[in-house]
Parts: C-alpha cells; structure tokens; sequence
C-alpha cells in the first residue's frame, strides 16, 4: 500500500452477529479485489462496531457524528477525516444515514470525495411508506402496507381486517412478526422509540425469502444482479446460510423496479416467493446487503463494480450467474487491546500508522 | 472576593475509598480504567487532576487548595464542584 | 509561576453501550450569541431572565414566503392567521399587516381581533364553541363563520332570522386522508354523510347560505400527500354540494398543520431531513387541487380561493427564549443536571419537542448529557431529557429554538409570574411587546371579602 493508493471510505462497520450491517463484506471484497493497493478507511458510529477492529479490512478507523445530529455535523465530520487522510470515494452502506448524504454529495463533490447515490427523490420513492406505490407503477405485487402513528391501531386492527400474525417494521430499520395484539404493541412501541413514527404495518406473505442485489446505473438499467435465497435465518430473521440461485422472473422484477426507480447506486431487493409461486416486494433498500461478500464468490464482485463506475474506471469482468454458493455466516470475537479502545473512545479514530494491527 | 475558609464541613464529606481509586488506571488522555469492574470512562482535566489528587490520599483541603493553584477557581467554587464530582465517583467505583 | 489554567467543572463519563462515540450527538455549532442581528446577552441584562425575543423580520419573511409559494400556484389566497398559535397584538399586528387576516377560534380571540382593528369581514370564526352573542356579532360583521356541529347550524339559523337576512355559513368538515390520524371530533364527517345532510339543511333553509368549506387534517403534518389528497376530497364535495343544493362554494379553507423546522420527539431525522418547505406543501397541495378543478373550470365556475391557516410554521423559528442556569447536581443515575429560570410553565411545547438548546457564549468543556429542569416544584418540569451540553455555570445563559408557536398562548403563571416578551423590529430597534407581569398581575382581579382582609387578625380587633 502507499501513501498515494485510492483510499474509500466506507460505512455500517456495525457487523454484529443479530444483525449486520454491510460495511466489513464490502471492505472484504475491495480488499480482496485490489489487496494492499487500496486504502480502507471504516467509519462507524459506536467503539464497539465489529467492523472496525477488523484491521485486516479497514487500514485506518474514525467515528461519525449520528444521523440525528444533522446534515451539518455530519459533513463536518466527514470534511476533517478527509483532511486528516483524503478519502476518494465515499461508500455508505446504512439506511439511516443517506437521506443526509444525498443531500450533501455536492459538497462532498466540491472537496473531491465522489459517491455514487441515487438523488433524494428516488431514495423518497422506495422508502417503506411510499413502496406500495412504485410496486403499483412498475407492476410488481406488494403485500399490504399501512403507515400508522399510534399503538391504538392494533385495538381494532382485526376490525379492519388486519389479521395476525402481521409484521410491524421501523422507517429506516428493523422488522418484527407479531403474533397478536400484545406483541404488535410491544413492537410498535420497540420500533417507535428506536427509529421513530410513522412505524408500518405490513400483511405477513408466508414465502421463501430471495434477495437481489445490483447496481443501478442511474439511467434505468440494473447492473450485476446477484441473487440470493435464504436457506436459514436467525431469531430476528436475518440471513444466517443462503444460496445463489438465478431466476429470469426475479431478474425481470429487479430490472422493471429499477427502471422505474432510474436508479443510481448499490441496491437491494427483498422479496417473498409467495405459495403460489409469485413475487411479493417487501423492501428496496438504497445499499449493498449484509451477504454481499456472495458477490465476489460468484464472480461478481459488486463493490468493485460500483469503484469502477464512481471513478469512472473500466469495469471488472463479470461472471455469468453462478446458482449453488452458499454462505453461511459466523460469530467470532476479535481481540482489541485496551489501547486501542482507548485512543478510539478518546480521538473518536484509529490511525494505519499506529495501529495494533 | 470569595472567602478563602468556606466550610468546616469538610471532614464530614465521605471520599471515596482510596484503596479503590488506587486500582483505577488513568490515563493523561482522560481514559479511565477499572480493572475490577471492567468498566471505562473518560474524565476531562479538572476531573482527572481530582482523580489524581485523590489517589494521592489528599485531602478535600488538600484538593480544593491544589486545584486552586493548578486552576482559576475560588475555593468556594473548587469546593461545590469536587463535593459533586465525589458523589459520582462513589456510584462509579464501588 | 505558571499562569492557572481556566477551570471547567470535572466531567467523567461512563463509557455505556449504543453511546461510545464522542462525535456522536456533535453539533456543528454549539453556542449561539445573536438572534436576528441583536447581541442576547445585553437583552438579558436589560431586561431579565426568562426572557422571549421575537424577529419581526423572520416573521413577516415567513408570512410573504408561505404567501409566494402558494399565490405562485394558484390564483386566490388567503392566508388566516391563527390566534391560538400567537395571539400577541404585535405578532398579529405585522402579520396582518402581511395581508394575513384574523383565523380565532373562541370569543375571546374575536374580540381580540376586533380591538385590534381588524374588521369582522376579515376574520375567521372557527371552534367548538361559539356563544349565541358572539356568533350573532361575527355574523352581523359578515365574518367567515365555520359551522362545527349542528347545534351551532340551528343557532346560526336562528341568529339569521334575528338578523332578518340570509347570511353565509361555511362548514368543518372532517374526513380521513389514509396519511394522517383522523381528527374525528371537528366538524361533519364526511364517510358517515354527516357532511351532506348539514349541506341540505343548510340548502333547505330560508336563512343560511353555504359558501365555504374548512376543514383542518392535523398538526405537524409532515407527509405533503396527506395535504393533496385533502385538497382532492374537499374539492370532490365541493362539487357533490353544488350538484346537491343551490350553492356555490367560494373558498376552501385546508386549515394549519404545517411542520416547522422543530424536533418533534418521536422523529428519528432531525427537521432539516423531514419538514417539508412551504413549496413542497404547496406543489403537492396546487396541483391536486388544479387536477380536482380541471372539470370545474372546464364549465367556466370560477375556482375557489384557497384559504390556509397557517400559525406553527410562520411563527415558530420568528421566537426563542433565553433562560439562566440557576444550579446544577448530578442525578443517581449518573446523568448531569441544569436547573434554570425557564420551565414548562413557559415552554409548554417541551412536552412534545426537543428544543435546540445553546449557550450564548462558547464553553470549551467537553459536552455531556445533561438534563434540563425548570423551577417549578414539580416532577414533570424537564425542559429537555437529555441533550448534550458543556458543563454551565451559575448563571449561565441558554438560548432555546424555535419557540414561537403555542408557548406563548399556553404559558401558565404557575407559581412564576411571566416574563416580558420583547420584539427586534425590522430597524433592529427592540420594543417590548409585552412587560413582565409581576405580583399585581397576579393579585389584581382578586377580591378579598371583608373578613379575609387580613391572613393573622389579631384577637383584639375582632
């Protein structure tokens, strides 16, 4: 590695067992796409982040300003990291966090740090209380969706024909199957409290979970697909094993939702192969998945995709689809020495050059 | 001016265990170190000088004065100030 | 000798699972020392602690640009502006003078209006509750009166036979928008046909005569579809009305509800990430209601002016409140303490915001959470459960934004007298809009019976 090397930045180091974020599987494919010609820099938002003490990933660590500090403390942030070690290519890889960041992209711009987003209108058509409306636009099937304010709604939920078990999910994150009116309020008020109102109800689809990932080029076509189904999932239902699977119908949905979208960016599109065969949209999220790692074993590496089309660089080869690769994730702790929790609770960073790797 | 001799209460304020503080390690950056409870936490300067001062076996008199030479601060200030930074390190360090 | 360093009060935080980042909650800017061009801390000297400042210049910008966006968009407008929100004499006063008219919702607001200066014709009379006298005056002064519930529509009825002429009425409608929790309580609903049968009654009546509909979806409404698709059902009555009784429908009034750029608690993004701009409502509210009217048009009826209600978001960020630090403890929890001179009493909006709080002059203490109390003798008087801030002194002064809407038309004098509420004119002039109340304040309606004159009489002179 030297000095001068392109350096990415990237987030969501938060890679704990219950529930990953995808930051560590996207710095694990760029580090083993480019190896020491790349510097990774891992930002993260708590100490404890997995992620950030994986130092065979992330040459360097700093902490971010929360989401709900604002816009302005978090460009803030980002401009002194860039000052101390300049950062090439921003990747987020959090929910949260990018309605603030497509908003600042042009500053970031200014400053010489590229992304590659979507704009905030299209982050605003797939969020989950405006779905069901670019599944309708795109032709795509969505089980029902109700945004509501108040734990109220569960009283007379199966009034209204809101049957049991039914799915309570957060804004940004989090989704909980509950089972009957206690445990939906319980959720509600769970999710609530965590990632704030509108919290939304959705009619549990009893399916097989597939997942598609790609990258939107921004004008309408879909880039990369890999496709996933799960084959075991935790308590919380987060993936634990999955398989590569390749199905032209998913493709198809993937393709149509995108060109609605015209989007740019890392994508991710959950859907439920329902009893009877059919697709069910549950959720577009603006990022790579946590199983991104699958990519690069099925030759399509999609992190380095989105490097070669943020810095306009040729981009890598891509594999024909490769059904049959599992991967099965697991928990392992990594050692940190009490020195280099201190200087990452004192300096909010962890420096390449004096780190404990 | 403030007076220089504010209480004579101050034999009544219970310091922490200094075999407990003994324990803590402190680092010049602020990070402090529990080996017993595993816990941490970061302390700002004056709390640190005052951490220091009390693993010293030090005195509140001895404190307040020292501080009010390291520090810009009337002993009456010094005083109010490390009476409540005591109580938050009884409930700290147990 | 070396020189003493400055003293900062000793912090020591406990490193807590979910919060060890010391960027986390930071801010960009930490301390704010002017409001509108007026240094603050010279305010608090001259006039006391608590103390409201308000901007006539924010608060007119605001009026002229929730007027640009929406007249831009559509041909009439009218803005109401709501008492309830602030009723100061002041801030009506250079609001109205923005073109707003008076939006009240009680007798005491009509009046007020009315001494003001503003003409009955340009007052809106809402609410639950009207009097029989009051309704009969704001009729005979041709106000705009929304009729919430059919007792008031006889009352009305009755009023205008009095009156011996037919005189106009709107009606409150309330309907569900599928975006926002239904206020159900104001007005005629529309799903249960409520709504149509007071629109043939009022079609039967020899004495009434509709000509508006108002209806108010909520407050801090922050999804702009739920305004559109209101405009879209409003306009589909509007229609129905016409069709049903010999009618014509010259405004529809979509009442207030605009976010402003305030925290609410409960709301992961901060405001800067989740309310809408005046345009935003506007666009989303202009083009379902050209879309609704296109058929309208087509027939050549002239299209309804558009009346908005607007109080929160004109005024809110026009307001902030400085406030001194009076003590500080730490709680058994563990979480530092402010108590200062302002409370709940004065910032009834604390309850369901969480307040931007800063301290006028730079502190370069490390932050740490710190709950902020009030000095009322009362539990639930916290201005802010937790927000970040470097260790305060004594006397230390806050400023706390945006404070404009409801606090001071909800304050209480609860135990405190009130304090003086002060304006910062466009010539960057400071008038006192309205002095500190002090014990008369208080004691100056009451009246003490002959035998209570004294609280320990002497035996003697009984």
């Amino acid at each position: 590695m030297t000095a001068s090397c392109l350096s990415v930045a990237i987030t969501g180091m938060n890679a704990v067992p219950d529930n990953p974020g995808a930051g560590l599987a996207v710095a694990r494919c760029l580090r083993e796409a480019h190896g020491q010609e790349i510097r990774i820099v891992g930002l993260g938002y708590d100490a404890l982040d997995p992620g950030l003490h994986r130092r065979e990933y992330c040459d360097s660590v700093h902490l971010l300003s929360y989401p709900g500090s604002g816009a302005q403390a978090l460009l803030a942030r980002l401009l002194e990291i860039h000052e101390a070690e300049p950062i090439d290519l921003l990747l987020p890889c959090l929910d949260s966090e990018l309605p603030l960041l497509v908003g600042l992209v042009p500053d970031l711009a200014e400053r010489g740090v590229r992304t590659y987003l979507p704009s905030a209108e299209q982050l605003a058509m797939r969020a989950k209380d405006r779905l069901a409306e670019l599944a309708r636009e795109a032709g795509v099937a969505m089980p029902e969706t109700l945004a509501i304010a108040q734990a109220d709604f569960f009283r007379a939920a199966e009034r209204e024909e809101w049957r049991y078990p039914l799915v309570v999910k957060g804004v940004f994150h989090d989704a909980r199957i509950a089972r009957n009116r206690d445990e939906a309020e319980q959720a509600f008020r769970a999710i609530a409290a965590e990632w704030g109102l509108p919290v939304l109800v959705q009619r549990r689809i009893v399916g097989e979970e597939c997942n598609l990932a790609g990258i939107g080029d921004g004008r309408g076509a879909l880039l990369g697909e890999v496709m996933m189904k799960k084959r075991a999932v935790t308590g919380r239902g987060k993936a634990w094993a999955g398989i590569s699977i390749h199905d032209e119908a998913l493709s198809d949905i993937a393709r149509r939702l995108v060109a609605a979208l015209k989007w740019r960016g890392p994508i991710e599109i959950e859907m439920i192969r329902d009893s009877q065969g059919e697709y069910q949209l549950i959720e577009i999220n603006p990022r790579f998945p946590a199983w991104i790692y699958l990519s690069q074993g099925v030759g399509r590496n999609l992190p380095d995709l989105l490097l070669a089309l943020a810095l306009d660089r040729p981009p890598p080869p891509l594999a024909p689809p490769a059904p049959g690769l599992l991967f099965i994730r697991y928990a392992e702790e990594t050692l940190v020495p009490l020195a280099a929790f201190e200087r990452l609770m004192i300096e909010g960073q962890l420096l390449g050059d004096t780190s404990s790797k | 001016m403030e007076p220089q001799q504010p209480s004579h209460h101050r034999q009544t304020v219970a310091l922490p265990d200094p075999a407990t503080l003994k324990r803590l390690a402190l680092s010049d950056s602020g990070f402090v170190f529990d080996p017993v409870s595993g816990n941490s936490f970061t302390a700002n300067g004056s709390g640190l000088s005052i951490l220091r001062l009390l693993q010293g076996g030090n005195t509140l008199d001895q404190v307040v004065a020292s501080l009010g030479a390291e520090f810009e601060v009337t002993p009456s200030l010094a005083e109010r100030d490390v009476i409540e930074f005591i109580s938050q390190l009884r409930s700290a360090f147990k | 000798m070396n020189a003493r360093k400055p003293w900062i009060k000793p912090v020591l935080t406990a490193h807590k699972p979910g919060g060890m980042n010391k960027f986390g909650p930071a801010r960009p800017q930490l301390h704010q020392a002017a409001f509108d061009g007026a240094a603050l801390e010279p305010l608090l000297a001259q006039f006391g602690s608590p103390l409201f400042v308000v901007s006539e210049k924010r608060l007119r910008e605001n009026a002229r640009q929730l007027r640009r966006a929406f007249s831009t968009r559509w041909p009439k407008v009218r803005h109401g502006w709501s008492y309830k929100t602030h009723g100061m004499g002041a801030v009506c006063n250079a609001l109205h003078q923005e073109g707003a008219w008076a939006e009240v919702v009680s007798e005491l607001e009509y009046r007020k209006a009315r001494a003001l200066g503003v003409p009955g014709s340009r007052i809106i009379f809402n609410g639950p509750w009207k009097p029989d006298a009051i309704l009969e005056q704001a009729m005979a002064e041709g106000a705009a009166i929304h009729l919430d519930h059919l007792d008031e529509l006889y009352a009305a009825e009755a009023i205008a036979r009095r009156l011996g002429r037919k005189v106009p009425v709107g009606l409150r409608l309330n309907f569900d928008t599928g975006y926002s929790e239904p206020w159900s309580r104001f007005g005629f609903n529309l799903e249960t046909g409520a709504a149509m049968d007071a629109v043939r009654r009022i079609g039967a009546s020899e004495w009434l005569q509709l000509n508006g509909l108002h209806s108010h979806i909520g407050t801090f409404v922050l999804d702009v579809r739920a305004y559109a698709q209101q405009a879209r059902i409003m306009a589909g009555f509007m229609d129905a009305a016409e069709r049903e009784i010999d009618c014509r429908i010259d405004y529809l009034d979509i009442g207030g509800g605009f976010a402003s750029r305030n925290a609410l608690q409960g709301i992961y993004l901060p405001p800067d990430q989740v309310v809408p701009g005046f345009d935003q409502y506007a666009e989303a509210i202009t083009e379902a209601l050209t879309e609704a009217t296109r058929a309208r048009s087509g027939q050549g009826k002239p299209l309804p002016v558009l009346v908005l209600e607007t109080g929160r978001a004109v005024v809110d960020d026009a307001e902030v409140l400085l406030t001194r630090v009076v003590g500080g403890k730490h709680l058994p929890d563990g979480r530092r303490a402010a108590i200062l001179d302002a409370g709940v009493n004065l910032l009834f909006t604390a309850y369901w915001y969480n307040h931007d709080v800063r301290p006028l002059r730079a502190n370069a203490g490390m932050a740490e959470e710190t709950v902020l109390f009030g000095p009322l003798c009362m539990n639930i008087d916290q201005l802010r459960a937790s927000v970040m801030l470097p260790p305060l002194q004594v006397g230390e002064a806050l400023c706390i934004s945006p404070v404009g809407a409801y606090n001071n038309t909800q304050w209480l004098q609860f135990i405190h007298a009130r304090p003086a509420v002060v304006m910062i004119m466009q010539d960057g002039r400071i008038e006192t809009i309205r002095t500190a109340e002090s014990l008369a304040s208080l004691s100056g309606p009451e009246c003490l019976p002959a035998e209570l004159q004294t609280p320990f009489p002497e035996p003697s002179a009984r």
